[in-house]
Parts: structure tokens; C-alpha cells; sequence
């Protein structure tokens, strides 16, 4: 007997479900792995096979790491720069993000372009005359040097998801208030703020991810004043295994849960309509 | 005092011109609106006088004053927008209240005001309620409520009513026709609904390509169109127009047209004299037109094409030669399809037009 157009369908709706189920497994084992060995004691990481569950649990590991040398200063540093990058990518890219969004400028679509091309240019290239200018400039190894340059990374998201967060908002409103007796300012602080800010929360938090978890311009421009990335890869091929899961949970966790918050604004960002 | 005056109000959007030195007086209190196809700049003139849209050339006055280069919150106007725009993050009361509160007024007579402004639209106990929270129409009434609360001299009115269903625009339009009386505004309306033009205006004027065809009272605007664009926009179904060919006939001038022969009224006669060769249409109301299954003087001659029973009465598309005629009959008349039929036409209801330029011969 042929099978049916029904069958088919369905067998291939189970087909694209196994792939989904697939991919998704090929990412979230390892990352649950990771979080077993971090809070399983130090020697459970050496067993075979590996434990599904953290038997016993314990934070041993995990303390272990956050004490090991230089990594309560690093968190500290990534706190910081993450924070200064999160702050100074908001100044200046919402408001750029809000012009893209609501005014029809000479040169605006370019203006688009350009901010995307920069994510186009391999840091790897910028490297060298970047520490080169950080070290004649005398900023080399700072923590405030590496969030100027975070914040340079982060801008071309922070103005795009801005910019769609404030676009959502009709102009309609705005115009309203502007009529009811706003000025502009007014208008923008009363009724297009309001409605933007958990669009805009999302875009900070995004920002904080993305400094926290940035590694490669942290390595090229820090020497002692490492964030938690740069140090972490630095000594990852000299520690030992409970030190490299630790530090890998104890990265990961913040992306995850920030993540989560956000990833409605990431969906509309991504062109995803959504309510 | 709040008279409303348009002074060559130019603008164009890149190669477009939205609105062609359009000149417009709206008197005090007077309920004026704007009326036309999409496209035909009349909400570009709307905002224009709200302060939103950036005039290329012109002046606006409001209440005699130059508010050509103020800002929207300076020109005491009141505006209605086609989506509402009412503030998804604010309850209704604090919606209504918005425009006090700008105004810095203190508590107890925003809230007198609020509550005033909400019972005349009858929305008063949804005060507490977000925007979510309500219906379409309920929106609408917030929207208005609120540019109502601020006793605006004049308040501006953008397709308030099409995103309404058909029964319920039936329903508010009737209901603002009586709350706009009641605030005493000067109102501007834009609406590209012909009918609500007609039940709501004290004037109408008609735009098309930027500029205005004309501008009068409903009744005029209707009985009288000043082109067969106006005549063929306004009613339902549209104005008909008959080609007509002119002759000269002893002392006056005969106009042949389905077959029949008309004498144009003198003040006619005297213009066509005055430009020989001129070819005329004539326009006349499909209830201005007196069907009969028998053969009438002075009557054209036709087939009946369609039938239409409208409950009320019918409305038959008839075929004159080459053209197509639309007639309300009584809703007993019995007509067929492909009876032959004759039109009569009341002399005095007939508007006569030029045809190539498509106006009103006057």
C-alpha cells in the first residue's frame, strides 16, 4: 500500500520535530554537563561514566574556583567594564537608535549599513594598531579602556534593537501627547519611554552579556587587569578539569539567565512579529 | 473666537505636492469638513493645521492669530487621530486626564473636567480600565473624550470613525453629531466617506490632487457639484453624465442627448453662445430621473440592464445608446431586465457641464 499524503505529512512534520529536538539536545547536553561537574565534589569529574546528576551535590567545585588566584579580582573587572559598556552603549545608542527609528535624515539607510558593516570588520585585523594606539595613548590595561572598546562592539546591537524597540511604538502616540500640550521632550519622556523601557531593559541586559562574555579584546588589551574571559582562557590549558567546568558554568549562568528574560525583544529583533 | 484661516497652504513630499496653495476660511464654531479620495492631501492639510506636518508655503491663522510656525501645543487645537492613539500605559481616566495635567490644572477640576468629558460619551465607569482592556469602539471614545477634555477652540478630526464597524460607525456618527454641537469647537473633519460628509458637515469641501474642487453646504454640494468629479464622488450611486450635443434652434440653443432634446436654462444658453464648439455633459441624480415601461415626451429612450432591490426602493441600471444610466424607482415597480424603458429627466435638476474640463457650466 502507498502511503497516504497524510502520513506523509506527518511524517515529516516528525522528521523536523527530531531535527529541532536534535539541535537543541546538541547544544543544552553539553551545557547541562557543565553544570553537573560544577556542582558535583572535584573528583566526581574524573569518573566514567559521567553522573546525570549531581551525586552528591555539593558546591565544592565551585567554591574551589571562585577562590583560585585572580578570579574574584577578574569578576570584579568584568562587573565593571560590563557595567560602563552597558551604560555608554545606552546613552549613545538609544538616542541613535530612536533617530533611526522616527526621523527620515539624509543619509539614513547608509546610516543602517554602517552601523551593521562594523560587525563586519574582524577584530582580529583591528588587533594589533588597536594595542598599539591603547599603549601610545597610555589607556593599555585598563578596565575603562577595555568598556570604550566594548562599548564600540556593542553599539551596532544596542542601536538595532533600540531602534526596532522604539519603531514598535506608534508615532501616533507621540503626536497625540505633542498635541495635548507636550514638546517633544515631553512627549518622548511621557509616552514613547514608558512603553520602550522593557524594550530598552532588554537591550541593556543584552549589552551586559555581551561584555561579560567578550574575550577576545579583553586578551589583546588587558595584562593584569583581566576580565573573567580573558583570564579564564588564559590559564584554561594549565588548570585543572573541576577549575575549567567551574569557570565555564559560572560564565555561562548569567547569559542564560539573561536570555531568558529577553528573548522576546531578541525575536522582534530578529523580525519576528510579536505581542 | 476661533476662525480657522488656510492662506496658499503648499507642500510637497519629495516630488509629490500633497497640498497645492490650497486657501480655506472655516468660521467660528463652524463644522467643516474635509472630504476626498486617499491620496488627495486632506489629511496632509489637517495636520498641517495641527502644527504635525512642516508647511512648505502658506500661513494658518487660528482665531487671527499667525500659528504658522508654532508648535501643535501652542495652537489651542484638540485632535482625534485615525488609530486612536490612546495611551496604551495609561488608564482611561489618566488618557482623558492627560491634556489637564499638562496644563497644570489642579486636581479637582481635572478631575471634574475628566469626569464631564467621560459622561458625555458615556464611558465613565470604564475610568479605571487600560486600553487593552476595551473594545474598538470603546478606544474611540476615549480618544475623544480626551481631546474633548481640554475645551481646544478647535479640535481636529482624522478618520475618527473608519476603523469602526459599519454598524457601530452608524451609531457613533450620529452621536458625535450631537456632542460636537454640545462643545462648541470649530471642528475640522477628514473623512474620505461621502456620507458621513453629508451628515455631519455645515460645509463640505471637496479635495482632489491637492487642491480644493469646491466648498459649500451639503445640500449645495450635492445638488449643485461644481465638476463631474464632485458630482460622480458625492452620492450614491454616483451622479450620471450624459454626452450632449449642442445645436442652434431658431432664437435659443437645443442640446440632443440619449435621444432626447434639452433646453438649457437661459444663464446656460448665454455662456455655451459664448464658447461655440464647446461639447456638454449633462449631470443629473439618479433620483431626479422618472422611469416609465411606456413611451413619455421628451424622454430618452433605454433598456433595463440590471435590477436592484435596496428594500427601500430600486435601483435600475439602464442602457441609453452607448451609456449607462442609474434610476431609483419606487421599490414596486416592476422592471425586467431587458424591458425597454424611459427615462424622464427633471429639467430642474439637471447641472450642466462642460466636457472636456469636466466643470459646471455657471
Amino acid at each position: 500500500m502507498k502511503p497516504s499524503a497524510a502520513t506523509l505529512r506527518v511524517l515529516g512534520r516528525a522528521l523536523t520535530y527530531a531535527l529541532a529536538v536534535l539541535v537543541a539536545l546538541w547544544v543544552l547536553v553539553p551545557i547541562y554537563l557543565i553544570g553537573v561537574a560544577a556542582f558535583s565534589p572535584q573528583l566526581a569529574v574524573y569518573q566514567y561514566p559521567r553522573p546525570f546528576f549531581p551525586a552528591p551535590f555539593s558546591t565544592e567545585t565551585m567554591l574551589f574556583f571562585l577562590k583560585s588566584a585572580g578570579v574574584a579580582a577578574s569578576v570584579r573587572s568584568s562587573i565593571v567594564v560590563a557595567l560602563i559598556t552597558l551604560a555608554l552603549s545606552t546613552l549613545i545608542g538609544a538616542p541613535a537608535g530612536y533617530a533611526v527609528a522616527r526621523f527620515i535624515f539624509p543619509g539614513r539607510d547608509s546610516f543602517r549599513l554602517l552601523v551593521v558593516s562594523t560587525r563586519a570588520f574582524p577584530i582580529v585585523i583591528l588587533s594589533i594598531p588597536l594595542a598599539v594606539t591603547f599603549i601610545r595613548w597610555d589607556m593599555y590595561d585598563s578596565v575603562y579602556s577595555l568598556a570604550l572598546m566594548h562599548t564600540a562592539l556593542a553599539l551596532p546591537f544596542t542601536i538595532l534593537i533600540t531602534s526596532s524597540v522604539f519603531a514598535s511604538v506608534p508615532r501616533d502616540l507621540e503626536e497625540a501627547a505633542m498635541t495635548l500640550g507636550c514638546n517633544p521632550i515631553q512627549a518622548f519622556l511621557r509616552v514613547a519611554l514608558p512603553l520602550a523601557l522593557p524594550g530598552l531593559a532588554a537591550a541593556t541586559l543584552f549589552t551586559f552579556v555581551l561584555s561579560w562574555n567578550e574575550v577576545f579584546a579583553a586578551v589583546i588589551l588587558t595584562v593584569r587587569n583581566r576580565t573573567l574571559p580573558a583570564l579564564v582562557l588564559t590559564v584554561l590549558d594549565v588548570s585543572p578539569l573541576p577549575y575549567r567546568f567551574a569557570g565555564g558554568f559560572f560564565m555561562l549562568a548569567p547569559s542564560l539567565i539573561f536570555m531568558l528574560f529577553i528573548r522576546r525583544y531578541l525575536f522582534t529583533l530578529w523580525g519576528r512579529v510579536t505581542k | 473666537m476661533a476662525e480657522i484661516r488656510l492662506e496658499n497652504i503648499h507642500k510637497t513630499f519629495g516630488k509629490t505636492v500633497a497640498t497645492r496653495d490650497v486657501s480655506l476660511t472655516i468660521h467660528d464654531r463652524e463644522f467643516m469638513v474635509l472630504l476626498g479620495p486617499s491620496g488627495c492631501g486632506k489629511t496632509t492639510l489637517l495636520r498641517g493645521i495641527a502644527g504635525l506636518e512642516q508647511i512648505d508655503a502658506g500661513r494658518i491663522f487660528i482665531g487671527g492669530q499667525d500659528v504658522t510656525d508654532l508648535p501643535p501645543r501652542q495652537r489651542r487645537i484638540a485632535m482625534v487621530f485615525q488609530s486612536y492613539a490612546v495611551f496604551p500605559h495609561l488608564t482611561v481616566y489618566e488618557n482623558i486626564a492627560f491634556g489637564l495635567r499638562m496644563q497644570r490644572l489642579p486636581d479637582a477640576e481635572v478631575k471634574e473636567r475628566a469626569q464631564s468629558a467621560a459622561e458625555l460619551l458615556q464611558i465613565a465607569e470604564l475610568f479605571q480600565r487600560y486600553p487593552a482592556q476595551l473594545s474598538g469602539g470603546q478606544r474611540q471614545r476615549v480618544a475623544v473624550a480626551r481631546a474633548i477634555a481640554v475645551q481646544a477652540e478647535v479640535l481636529l478630526m482624522d478618520e475618527p470613525l473608519s476603523n469602526l464597524d459599519a454598524l457601530l460607525r452608524l451609531e457613533m456618527r450620529a452621536e458625535l453629531k450631537r456632542l460636537l454641537k454640545e462643545v462648541k469647537s470649530t471642528v475640522v473633519y477628514v473623512t474620505h466617506d461621502q456620507v458621513e460628509a453629508l451628515s455631519l458637515g455645515d460645509r463640505i469641501a471637496v479635495m482632489k490632487e491637492g487642491a480644493i474642487l469646491q466648498c459649500h453646504t451639503p445640500l449645495k454640494v450635492y445638488d449643485f457639484p461644481a465638476s463631474d468629479f464632485v458630482g460622480g464622488f458625492i452620492g450614491n450611486p454616483p451622479m450620471n453624465f450624459l454626452a450632449g450635443q449642442v445645436s442652434a434652434d431658431g432664437d435659443g440653443l437645443t442640446v440632443t442627448a440619449g435621444g432626447a432634446r434639452f433646453h438649457p436654462p437661459a444663464a446656460v444658453q448665454a455662456l455655451l453662445r459664448a464658447k461655440p464648439g464647446a461639447r456638454v455633459q449633462l449631470g443629473i441624480r439618479a433620483e431626479n430621473i422618472e422611469a416609465s415601461a411606456s413611451r413619455l415626451e421628451g424622454a430618452l429612450s433605454g433598456a433595463v440592464l440590471v435590477v436592484e432591490p435596496l428594500g427601500s426602493h430600486n435601483l435600475l441600471t439602464v442602457q441609453v445608446g452607448d451609456e449607462r444610466v442609474k434610476v431609483n424607482t419606487h421599490a414596486d415597480a416592476a422592471f425586467q431586465p431587458g424591458q425597454p424603458i424611459w427615462l424622464k429627466l427633471a429639467a430642474d435638476k439637471i447641472r450642466w457641464m462642460d466636457r472636456e474640463s469636466g466643470l459646471a457650466i455657471e
